[in-house]
């Protein structure tokens, strides 16, 4: 088996990367794929309480690298989904106990058991970074409908594109249509039309999301929540099915030229 | 009633305009990463070179960085002055 890659990276913090890898990765799993979720931001791990499994760790990436146990060993199998895998962050130790080839080494092992490995980036553009988009087939840019979040989006996608590493695809997170009704938000295919790339997804701002979280448990998992329908979509577009994008206000054109990607998207 | 400080005129004064306006020029620079007084250098030295054979309309020379998809080119106008009748 040919695992895939997919690396969730932004460039700003706080938009919602630990949060996408999670629902994502909950969402390909439960559809039945082998998903291994990996927390690439050492030193400020999330991924496990996020997913609501920070009670299970005994090993972590670090300890993997270093030799001190085995990949499996370190592996969190999810009880709720069995698809489902955390690989953790060390906590005390930082970006550089880990480099970019061992990133390519972990996932080239588990590319032949699994289905996706969906890798949790650092915010920056420094090594964990690096670290994180190194075994990447696929690169995945979260960004939120504000001016910081776009511009620190278009930096990462010049920068997956110096790397070779591109076309990446965009995700729009936490758009608030009442907003954007109003013309206090960037809508949805300004944003595309600014940073120029293909999009995978549009997740509505949900408080839900919050309160899942708190909970550990990810919002994909709940059947009726939109932005779980959101996170759900983009899980079902990664495995190459064709879903229709959601109807949040945007235009005619703009949903064709999301159709463009469906056309061509996908394999 | 809405004053004109604070109401809003149409479309182009919502925030969402405002921040996608700003942002297509702070991308522009972004991507371009020109450091200060280049492209004015640049316009200089066109017009220096291109006067030696033929002459232009310095003052209305424009050099600008033209956008297509996530593709950047420089895009120089450059009017020549109207031929001036030789004279014997």
């Amino acid at each position: 088996m040919a695992g895939k890659v997919i690396t969730i990276t932004s460039g700003k913090g706080g938009v919602g990367k630990t949060t996408a890898t999670a629902n994502i990765g909950a969402a390909l799993a439960s559809s039945g794929k082998k998903t291994v979720c990996i927390d690439a931001d050492i030193g400020l791990r999330n991924l496990d309480v996020v997913l609501g499994l920070e009670n299970r760790i005994v090993y972590d990436l670090v300890d993997v690298v270093e030799g001190r146990c085995r990949l499996r060993q370190a592996m969190i199998r999810d009880k709720r989904m069995p698809e489902l895998f955390l690989i953790p962050a060390a906590q005390t130790r930082d970006k550089n106990a880990i480099s970019p080839s061992d990133m390519v080494k972990v996932c080239d092992e588990l590319r032949e058991e699994y289905d996706f490995i969906i890798i949790d980036s650092p915010a920056g553009i420094e090594r964990g970074f690096r670290n994180a988009i190194a075994p990447a087939d696929q690169i995945i840019i979260v960004t939120n409908p504000e001016v910081s979040a776009v511009r620190d989006a278009d930096r990462i996608i010049g920068l997956v594109e110096a790397e070779e590493k591109g076309p990446a695809l965009l995700v729009i997170n936490r758009l608030n249509l009442g907003m954007v009704q109003r013309g206090d938000m960037i809508a949805a295919e300004d944003v595309l039309e600014l940073l120029a790339i293909d999009l995978i997804g549009i997740v509505p701002e949900d408080e839900a999301v919050i309160v899942s979280t708190n909970r550990g448990v990810p919002i994909a998992l709940e059947e009726k929540s939109k932005s779980g329908q959101a996170f759900r979509n983009i899980a079902s577009r990664l495995n190459g099915d064709a879903v229709p994008f959601m109807d949040l206000g945007a235009d005619s054109s703009f949903l064709n030229r999301i159709s463009k990607f469906m056309r061509s998207g996908g394999d | 009633m809405k004053n004109v400080v604070g109401g809003r005129l149409g479309s182009k004064h919502k925030s969402a305009s405002m921040a996608k306006e700003r942002l297509q020029l702070v991308l522009i620079h972004d991507r371009a990463n020109l450091p200060q007084g280049v492209m004015e250098a640049l316009r200089d030295e066109l017009i220096e070179v291109i006067s030696r054979h033929v002459d232009v309309d310095s003052s209305a020379v424009r050099i600008d960085i033209a956008q297509d998809g996530r593709e950047q080119r420089l895009v120089a106008d450059i009017p020549l002055r109207a031929p001036k009748r030789p004279s014997r």
